[in-house]
Formats: structure tokens, sequence, C-alpha cells
């Protein structure tokens, strides 16, 4: 028996399509998660919106909350570690989490260097805002994507930005010929080889799931519609006034897309969403989607 | 042509239809009950067992699948679709759709990390399968009439119970396509016997 290959960390992914991951931060929310129909939940400390309220350095959360909420739900549990944190990944991988995240949610710990996930048990999701950063992270052992979008936004104009790069830019790689691949690589700083594998399967070797800024069902059904396999929910959810019918509404559109009658039906008094900010309002150095390379 | 069906709630709904399509038959990715009329054969794929069961409940699956089950049409549950098939589920008091004589446990090869993939034999299908196991549940036990159809490690991962057909790794994540050709022969033989009663 062969555990931690290729097949079963991808695969692991590849079971959450078309489902909606939320962040939580205790066993409660997390059980309200889990009964909205949540295919995981991404335990953490702080919402990113707190996140980016509080300031500070943002580190890995509190083994104590990550273990509430193993021991409160059956789906599958998800945690963040800084970017390039080796020892907080193998902390959150020796507790028995089912799926890191290498996030820059959280403050990185090194600025040079992401972690080589192919030497890990535990599979890992990492953002990524064109194909050159998909590249990179596949090429160090990510099991599954996600757009960074601009995380506790609730605005969605990153990651849909980054949805469409990511799959324009696949589009133009699957019709290239072999021979101008290389200067592809060359141009966006890809490992040649995940170019070569993208462009014999026709399509990223993994899911690419949407996060960074989804406040409403109707984002959530927008970004399947622009090519996401799921999508990542965080602030918006439990800064809602009624998260567990929010969650239900995002679970839905999620589903059912392309139902836009549904849509307007789960949409309807879902109370004040979360407010919003615009990106122009945030300070380079203070937009989460900069770090990381 | 044999049409087949994918319940296409969430999971890993393409891979199924890909399968389903090297073996010659038209797949159907089911979003609503209506579309299960048409269908000789039904997946339910891996995915997430408590969300499908969620949306199944919102969306009035239940008793279609039911009685879609009960028409004598086949069904096939792979990992989350097994734990939906079956009549029981260890330590919970209620089955999903309770159509096959089996009892599950859910996630008992333990958590991600204890994913893994193994080399099977599996009766009548293939003596050299490579199966991969994600968060699987396994087959506790097996009814009067209940087939097994393969073992790992000392449990039950592949059972067939008239047509019902489970298993509880995941066929579709692999190149193999020979259950899926094993299942649609399920179905053939479903509907010519069905067509002369």
């Amino acid at each position: 028996m062969n555990t931690g290959t290729d097949r079963v960390k991808r695969g692991m992914a590849e079971m959450q399509k078309g489902g909606v991951i939320m962040d939580v931060v205790n066993a409660e929310q997390a059980k309200i998660a889990e009964e909205a129909g949540a295919v995981a939940v991404m335990a953490l400390e702080r919402v990113p919106s707190d996140i980016r309220a509080a300031g500070g350095v943002a580190r890995m959360a509190d083994p104590r909350i990550v273990e509430e909420v193993m021991n409160a739900v059956t789906i599958p549990v998800m945690a963040k570690a800084r970017i390039g944190h080796i020892v907080e990944a193998r902390v959150l991988e020796a507790m028995g989490v089912d799926y890191l995240d290498e996030s820059e949610v959280l403050t990185p710990a090194d600025e040079e260097y992401h972690l080589l996930k192919s030497e890990y048990t535990v599979p890992f999701v990492c953002g990524c805002r064109d194909l050159g950063e998909a590249a990179r992270r596949i090429g160090e052992g990510a099991s599954m994507l996600r757009t960074k979008g601009e995380p506790g936004t609730g605005n969605i104009v990153e990651a849909v930005r980054h949805m469409r790069k990511v799959n324009a830019q696949v589009r133009k790689l699957v019709h290239m010929n072999d021979d101008e691949i290389m200067t592809e690589a060359k141009l966006l700083g890809a490992p040649f080889e995940v170019l070569l594998q993208i462009k014999k399967e026709g399509k990223l070797p993994v899911v690419n799931f949407a996060a960074g800024g989804i406040a409403t069902p109707a984002d959530a059904a927008l970004m399947m519609e622009l090519g996401a396999d799921g999508v990542f929910v965080g602030s918006g959810i439990f800064k809602s006034d009624n998260p567990a019918k929010f969650a239900r509404a995002i679970v839905e559109a999620t589903t059912h897309y392309q139902d836009y009658k549904l849509i307007a039906e789960l949409s309807k008094e879902l109370g004040e969403p979360m407010k919003g900010i615009e990106i122009s309002k945030i300070a380079p150095e203070q937009r989460m989607q900069e770090r990381g390379w | 042509m044999m049409k087949i069906g994918v319940l296409g709630l969430q999971g890993a709904v393409r891979e199924h239809v890909r399968s389903i399509e090297e073996n010659g038959a038209e797949a159907v990715v089911v979003k609503w009950p209506e579309q299960l009329d048409e269908l000789d054969g039904l997946i339910l794929p891996g995915g997430e067992s408590t969300t499908m069961r969620r949306l199944i409940d919102r969306y009035g699956f239940m008793e279609p699948l039911r009685s879609f089950g009960e028409s004598g049409r086949p069904m096939f549950g792979t990992c989350a679709g097994l734990i939906l098939l079956a009549s029981d589920i260890v330590g919970y008091d209620q089955p999903h759709l309770g159509l096959m004589n089996i009892t599950v446990e859910r996630n008992s090869f333990g958590r991600q990390k204890e994913s893994f993939e193994a080399e099977l034999f599996i009766k009548d299908i293939a003596d050299d399968y490579n199966a991969v196991f994600i968060r699987a549940p396994h087959i506790v036990s097996v009814g009067v009439g209940t087939e097994v159809l393969a073992e790992c490690d000392g449990r039950i991962v592949a059972a067939r119970d008239r047509h019902y057909l489970g298993c509880s790794f995941h066929p579709e994540l692999t190149e193999d396509h020979r259950i899926a050709r094993y299942f649609i022969d399920m179905a053939k033989a479903s509907k010519a016997s069905l067509a002369n009663s």
C-alpha cells in the first residue's frame, strides 16, 4: 500500500469538485458549514477580513482550534501554514489535517522559497494569479490550486482577474507548437515539464478553485461560470447576518451555477453581505496577493 | 447505445463520464430528478457523502433515486456513492438510499494522510487492479445474496447485490476502465431482461 502518492493527493481534491470550502474559526461554525453542505472546512484562528483588520503577523492557527474543528465534523478539515514555514506545515500534517493551504493570507515566513510540497504525505493547495505561478506551485508538488483573489475584501474583481488569466494562458499554451513551449516557460517563469504536461492533457493537472473575495451566491456562481472547479468562501459566510442560510445559498448557487431563477430565489433576503473594500484603497504593500511569487 | 447517468451534484463527475464514454456508452450528467427516466443505469460518484445527501434532499432526489433502483435498473456507487447506496451505516440510525444490502463504515482507513493506492484482485473483473483509496469507507459486512468482489487488507472493498454494484475506492481516477465496462454490461443485461418481462 502506497500513501501520499500524486494520485491520492490530487484525487482528494478531485472529490471536492463542484463544492464549497468554508473558513471557520470554531467547532460551532464548522458544524453549521457541514450542515449547509460544505465539502470541507478551513480551520482558522481569524477569517481573512479580521486578519486584515488586526494587522501584525498572522500565523498558523492555535492547534487547539484545529483539533476542535477536526473533532466536530466528518468532512475533511484544511488548515493554513505560512508560505515557506516548514515546521508549521509539519505540525499540521502530524495532527492529521486533511489538506494544507500554504497561504498568502498569513504573513510569509520565507520571502524567497515556497515549501517543497512533494516531500509531504498531506496534500497542499496553493494560490496563483497566473499560469507561471500555478505551474511553479505544481512543480513544487501542490495537489490543488486556487486563485489568490484579494482575501478578506468581499470584492470579487481580483479572483475574476486571476481565474481569467490562468485559463486564457492555458488555452494559449494548448494551441502552441511544441517548439514554442520552452520560450513560453522562460517568459512565464514556469517549469518546462509542467507546461508540456498541461499542453498534452489540454488542462491543468490539478483542480483549480476560486478564492479571495467571494461575498454572494452570485459571486460563487460567476467563478464557476468562469471555469472554477469549486469555491473557497472566507469571510463572507460568518460575517453575514444569517450564516446558516447564507452558507446554504452559496452551496446551491455553486451546484446550479447556470440556473439563474434558482440563484435569484436563494439570493432573496440574505441580509447585509460583508461591506467590501475597493482594491485601489488597499496600499500595494497591504495586498495579500503580492505575497509569494 | 446504452445511456448511463452520473449523479452530478458534487464530486468526481467528469472522470466517470470519461470512463463511460471510453467504453462506448453515452454519459448523462444528472442534475435534476426528471433526467433519471431516460437512463439505463446510474453511477453515484465519489465526493463528500454529507454534501451529496444535503443536495439530494434539497432537490427532491430521494424518492426518484429509490424508485430508479427499485425499477431494476443498475446503480453503481463509488466511495461516497457506496455510502449513499448502503442499507446500514456504522454509527448512524438511518441509511441514505438504503438500497444495497451491505453495512459500511465511513472514513474507516483514517484521515487523508492514510489514503493509499493498492493492487487488488476483483472477482470477474481484474486480477491486477490498481485501486485508489481516498478517505475511504469499507464494507463491514454483506447481507444474504450479496457477493464480495474484492478485499484489501482483510476488509471488503467491492461487492455486488443483485443490480447494485459498489466499491470503496475510485475507479474513475485511473485509466483502467474495466469496472465501468462491467457495470455497463450489467445495464445491458438488465435492459434486456426488463424488456422481456
